[in-house]
């Protein structure tokens, strides 16, 4: 850590960042709030139209983004309770317990981190398809919950905050497995199961690939399944398809700015201690 | 701290004073208490199984088959002409070069800028949180609503971006059809998601640098630069790998970018295939053309040019070392 102060420079390129991170976003937002007779005109708009009502109201029935964004929801709040359940257990058995094949387990876990998604995508659509599954949410919910990286994160977590004398100690009191996950687990993952919660719910909210291959427009769609839909010309009017990527983004950036801070410890900790 | 313990271990030092009560190793042979590891894993591994482990299997076995998409259930042996028809069709050389040119493009230009920014943010400034949380606002956008606007910024007679080119007397640029425009403008969507991201990952990992080593190196009269390159980068180093093996990865598996970026959302990637990756070849192949047997074997030559490239960076690696 260097302890200088920030100069003028410093700002002004800082400031340079921030206008190119924040500007394609703010300019989508002007290019919604007019016509398409405009956004075709000679000169870019750079200022703040009449429109912007009526083109989120087209994109939010005729795009079913209304619709896609009550299935985001729910896909990624449940994918993310899910996956931290799922990893939290898994973790604190990895961490903390003795067991067969306990090496052998982890080893495969973490081989199967950095193995390309497509690599499964054909067995697992055939899979769906064959399971009746398509256009269904579980079919993007049940393999978004298998997560190798969750289950390494809360094993690293666990060991550093669960002291195994505490499991003990528990253990020869009596309590039983589902008391200790209970009383003894679960509150000692709660920083870590807050990190990965946030983690895996921004993840599937943006999930690309495989919601493009299993759900349909305008069947069920995803924000994402929708906003293909908007780029294949659904709705061919420009303006619409910039209000669809406005409304597409705003829940997330809203997440962002309640939780920022946590969302930036889980990505400056997830990154350098994994 | 990568202290192996297991049900019963050793205290560590420091962290319990080892008295009359220390932990003994027992073994208990309840059953249920056995079991019990099996029963907190077996959620995941049932999971992993039928979604994760299984189609990774299947996948070999899928390529070595004509399968098609419209009739999933009929499956023909092939043997391995899948993988021969896939070496003699110019389009997968031509997506596995633009999938290395848009890779290069994106990645160096991305980790460098990430380093910058990062070492921007490493000092003592106001608005640190603001800073932080708008670098990652590219992050929170997804790729497809990125994709959409940037395919919109970059268009050739009202966009943005050949406007501001119009305005410094410049000509405009068709980055929609250009074989190097349009793979530059591909490479940016990358670059602006990540960038941010990168950087705070740097920012991290330069935050654990000790202090007393820059004031050392300011002693004995180290410039700034040198203090960079002599002291933060050696502490970055496995920032860096780390970044450098997920942008690698991320590569391979571009996909979203290249859909959208083209008229009409088409799986050609360009009117000329002049944008077009190997995640996008696979889904043309196998979901529109409805091959599902040669994605399969996409999918699988992917796996071994990722292998490659990580094989080939070793080799380099040891080489430079040794």
């Amino acid at each position: 850590m260097r302890t200088e102060k920030a100069g003028p420079g410093t700002y002004a390129l800082l400031v340079v960042f921030a206008a190119v991170s924040l500007g394609p976003l703010l300019w989508a937002a002007v290019a919604a709030s007019r016509t398409s007779t405009r956004l075709a005109g000679t000169r870019p708009p750079l200022r703040f139209g009449r429109n912007l009502p009526e083109n989120l109201a087209v994109a939010w029935t005729d795009a079913r983004l209304g619709a896609a964004l009550g299935n985001t929801l729910l896909v990624a709040g449940t994918v993310a309770a899910g996956t931290v359940l799922v990893s939290t257990l898994a973790g604190f058995a990895f961490a903390r317990l003795r067991f067969r094949f306990r090496g052998a387990l982890l080893a495969l876990v973490v081989a199967t981190m950095l193995i390309p998604p497509q690599l499964g995508a054909v067995p697992l659509y055939l899979l769906v398809a064959r399971l009746r599954w398509t256009d269904g949410l579980q079919a993007v919910i049940l393999p978004g919950l298998v997560s190798a990286f969750g289950v390494f994160f809360m094993r690293q977590h666990l060991l550093r905050a669960l002291p195994a004398e505490l499991v003990e100690a528990a253990r020869v009191d009596g309590a039983g497995v589902l008391r200790v996950v209970w009383h003894v687990v679960f509150p000692a993952a709660r920083p870590a199961m807050a990190v990965l919660g946030t983690l895996t719910f921004v993840a599937a909210w943006n999930d690309f690939f495989w919601p493009v291959l299993v759900l349909t427009q305008p069947g069920n769609p995803t924000v994402q399944v929708a906003l293909t839909g908007l780029g294949r010309g659904y709705v061919p009017d420009q303006t619409v398809v910039m209000a669809g990527a406005v409304l597409g983004t705003l829940p997330l950036l809203l997440v962002f700015a309640v939780l920022g801070r946590q969302i930036v410890g889980g990505v400056m900790r997830g990154a350098v201690k994994g | 701290m990568t202290s192996e313990a297991g049900a019963l271990p050793a205290a560590a030092p420091g962290e319990h004073a080892p008295g009359e009560h220390a932990p003994a190793v027992r073994r208990r042979a309840r059953g249920a208490a056995r079991w019990a590891p099996y029963g907190l894993v077996a959620p995941f591994f049932l999971l992993f199984g039928a979604f994760g482990l299984f189609p990774l299997l299947y996948t070999g076995w899928a390529s070595l088959h004509r399968v098609e998409l419209t009739a999933p259930d009929e499956r023909r042996w092939v043997g391995l002409r899948n993988y021969t028809r896939l070496l003699d069709d110019p389009f997968f050389w031509n997506a596995l070069g633009n999938t290395f040119t848009i890779g290069v493009l994106s990645t160096v230009p991305q980790l460098l800028l990430a380093l910058g920014m990062a070492h921007l943010l490493d000092v003592r400034l106001r608005g640190r949180a603001f800073f932080r949380l708008v670098a990652l606002a590219p992050y929170a956008t997804s790729v497809a609503a990125a994709t959409l606007v940037f395919a919109l910024l970059f268009g050739r007679e009202h966009g943005p971006v050949n406007w501001v080119l119009g305005g410094a007397g410049l000509a405009p640029v068709d980055w929609q059809n250009g074989p190097w425009a349009s793979k530059a403008a591909v490479s940016a969507i990358v670059v602006w998601r990540w960038t941010g991201y990168n950087a705070l990952i740097y920012l991290a990992a330069m935050q654990t640098v000790p202090r007393e080593l820059y004031e050392a190196a300011a002693l004995d009269g180290a410039s700034r630069w040198r203090q960079f390159v002599h002291v933060t980068l050696p502490g970055l180093r496995p920032a860096l790998l780390f970044t450098v093996v997920v942008s690698t990865i991320g590569t391979t598996q571009l996909f979203g970018e290249p859909l959208l970026f083209g008229a009409g959302a088409a799986a050609t990637g360009g009117a000329d295939h002049q944008f077009q990756t190997l995640g996008l070849y696979l889904y043309e192949q196998g979901w529109v053309n409805l091959h599902l047997g040669r994605a399969a074997a996409i999918a699988w030559v992917m796996l071994l040019a990722l292998g490659a490239v990580f094989g080939a960076a070793r080799l380099l690696g040891a080489r430079r070392a040794g």
